[in-house]
């Protein structure tokens, strides 16, 4: 009868609501899948071949050009699925269920915990469903089963974070409007990083901004992993942004949950 | 189960205040609610009963005051609190996405009732509430009133002793709404104590023990039904004549009335009894006065107000 043996059941039960809320609202995890492959499409074959030549590869733009940008476009999975976190949970905090878990003896944590699990498990099946995607239009990988294992972990580490601070998006938004525009930066950033193309073609302003945002290193570390490019400090530098992002996110998200909520 | 607060009130406040900024929400409540009563927060959109009750329901913090509520301090002990009570807010709190047995098997893993009693509990209550049929469709294609008792019967699976139910029959139709006072009168009668909030006189009259009024914040008056209406001279009888001639004498022949010359109209006080009706009838009877038309105005929630507060009810937004 202890407080962690609660706390862990409650987090069970709050996972399986929202594992349920997904098979019942299914157009959310459409939105989380369909977003990045739609962009995968468009990159790969509309731009494909043009920007392909563009980074300079020696022949077959195109291909050449999957291979790049899969990892940004992987990445991009996370960010949707940011959105979608944002949006489910401010669904819930303007319904009065929370309201109602807030008036019961269970754990707090709880009820943040179940949807944090519960988008991890579906960020991590999205990712899972987008790499397909891009392996069946030519993304060849050159990892080993080692740096999968890694790839996997980072991927995790970087959905972890940036759920956690899209719970605290959620939290902070008025209506489920705000929920879903808060996190459209998230989107941005891969474009703004080394996602499509290589930063150094870029004018300064958006180079040095691209050298300092969080996306760039994850993606340069994720491309390292899977293409074998040189990864340099990135992997370091993709941790610290992980762990201090996880940190931020989550203690901004219990203070938002434990304070009273909106008139 | 048994409880322990027997000869202890049920909710006990004093100086409860709130404020949200420069607007005074509660102004120096005092207040009890015996154990095993109802008790119903009457007042106007705006008076800040919704806020009362999600005080009183740890949902949110007051700025200051003591408050007990089911034999624990709300500030020190809002947990215990919490594992006593059961809160049906004025807006539906079911799980839209989740079927109606879902969320009351939800509700049961929250109490950590083990499966099978999770199981019977469910079924039980989707029987009690007629909502057998509808189990097993989502929560968001019922109608108002199936929302509304699913809400409440989700609040009992945890078999609380005291419920905090705010309107609990706003918006419902007349029919939704006698099945829901008939659910609280159960709950009554089970020893469940009952909080409620309303807007509307004769809800408060079906339903509670003793009434308080709530007005701009404060406590206004507070006692049974029947003491607040012999305060309140709001019900009346309205006799309306064909002729000056007519109003003339009946007036001439019933002290207590008050006239109006421009409508040839009388109101005379009173309570709705049959009895004083009949007395009102002989009289004008006997003295051959002949009546065009007679209605019978029973107080409500404005002639309460009007009568203690000496303002109509404001209505405010929110």
């Amino acid at each position: 009868m202890s407080t962690l043996y609660y706390t862990v059941t409650d987090s069970a039960t709050m996972l399986r609501r929202s594992l349920r809320h997904m098979l019942r609202y299914p157009s959310m995890t459409l939105l989380v899948i369909g977003m990045p492959v739609i962009l995968l499409l468009l990159f790969t074959y509309v731009f494909g071949a043009t920007l392909g030549a563009g980074i300079g590869a020696l022949s077959g733009g195109r291909t050449a050009y999957v291979n790049y940008v899969a990892p940004g476009i992987i990445l991009l999975t996370v960010a949707t699925a940011a959105q979608g976190t944002a949006i489910s949970v401010a669904m819930d905090t303007t319904e009065g269920i929370i309201a109602r878990f807030r008036t019961m003896a269970i754990s707090r944590a709880s009820v943040l915990t179940g949807h944090v699990l519960g988008w991890m498990i579906q960020t991590m099946l999205s990712l899972a469903v987008v790499i397909g995607v891009a392996l069946l239009m030519g993304f060849r990988p050159s990892a080993g089963p080692f740096a999968w294992i890694a790839a996997i972990g980072l991927l995790a580490m970087v959905t972890f974070a940036l759920i956690w601070l899209s719970v605290a998006l959620g939290l902070v938004s008025k209506s489920v409007e705000t929920a879903s525009n808060l996190p459209m930066f998230l989107m941005l950033l891969p474009f703004l990083g080394s996602g499509f193309v290589p930063t150094g073609s870029t004018p300064a302003v958006v180079r040095y901004f691209a050298e300092y945002q969080p996306f760039t290193p994850v993606i340069e570390t994720l491309r390292g992993l899977l293409m074998g490019t040189p990864i340099g400090n990135s992997a370091i530098l993709a941790v610290a942004w992980c762990a201090a992002i996880t940190l931020v996110g989550y203690v901004w998200a219990r203070a938002l949950f434990n304070r009273d909520p909106a008139q | 189960m048994t409880t322990t607060t027997l000869n202890r009130p049920a909710i006990s406040a004093t100086g409860l205040r709130k404020s949200y900024g420069d607007q005074v929400v509660l102004d120096g409540i005092e207040l009890t609610v015996g154990d095993g009563t109802t008790f119903a927060l009457l007042g106007p959109n705006g008076a800040g009963k919704t806020t009362m009750v999600q005080i009183l329901s740890t949902l949110i913090t007051a700025d200051a005051g003591a408050m007990h509520v089911a034999g624990h301090d709300l500030a020190k002990n809002p947990n215990a609190v919490r594992a006593a009570i059961g809160v049906t807010g004025q807006f539906s709190a079911v799980d839209k996405l989740l079927t109606g047995e879902e969320n009351l098997l939800l509700m049961a893993d929250l109490h950590h009732l083990g499966q099978r009693e999770s199981r019977q509990r469910a079924a039980a209550l989707l029987d009690q509430f007629d909502l057998v049929e509808a189990a097993k469709k989502p929560a968001a294609t019922y109608s108002g009133g199936m929302r509304r008792r699913l809400d409440l019967a989700m609040t009992l699976v945890g078999n609380p002793r005291l419920i905090f139910l705010d309107e609990p029959t706003a918006g419902l139709d007349p029919r939704s709404r006698r099945t829901m006072w008939q659910i609280i009168r159960d709950l009554v009668a089970d020893g469940v104590t009952i909080f409620l909030t309303t807007q509307q006189l004769e809800e408060a009259d079906q339903l509670a023990d003793r009434i308080a009024v709530l007005d701009q914040g404060k406590l206004v008056a507070e006692g049974t039904a029947d003491e607040l209406k012999s305060r309140i001279a709001g019900g009346h009888i309205r006799l309306q004549f064909a002729d000056p001639h007519a109003l003339d004498s009946a007036a001439h022949s019933i002290e207590a009335a008050s006239r109006d010359d421009d409508t040839l109209t009388l109101q005379v006080p009173s309570d709705g009894n049959v009895r004083s009706l009949r007395a009102l009838l002989d009289q004008l009877d006997s003295a051959s006065i002949e009546v065009d038309r007679l209605s019978i105005h029973t107080p409500d929630l404005d002639d309460v107000f009007f009568a203690l507060t000496g303002h109509p009810t404001t209505q405010k937004e929110g």
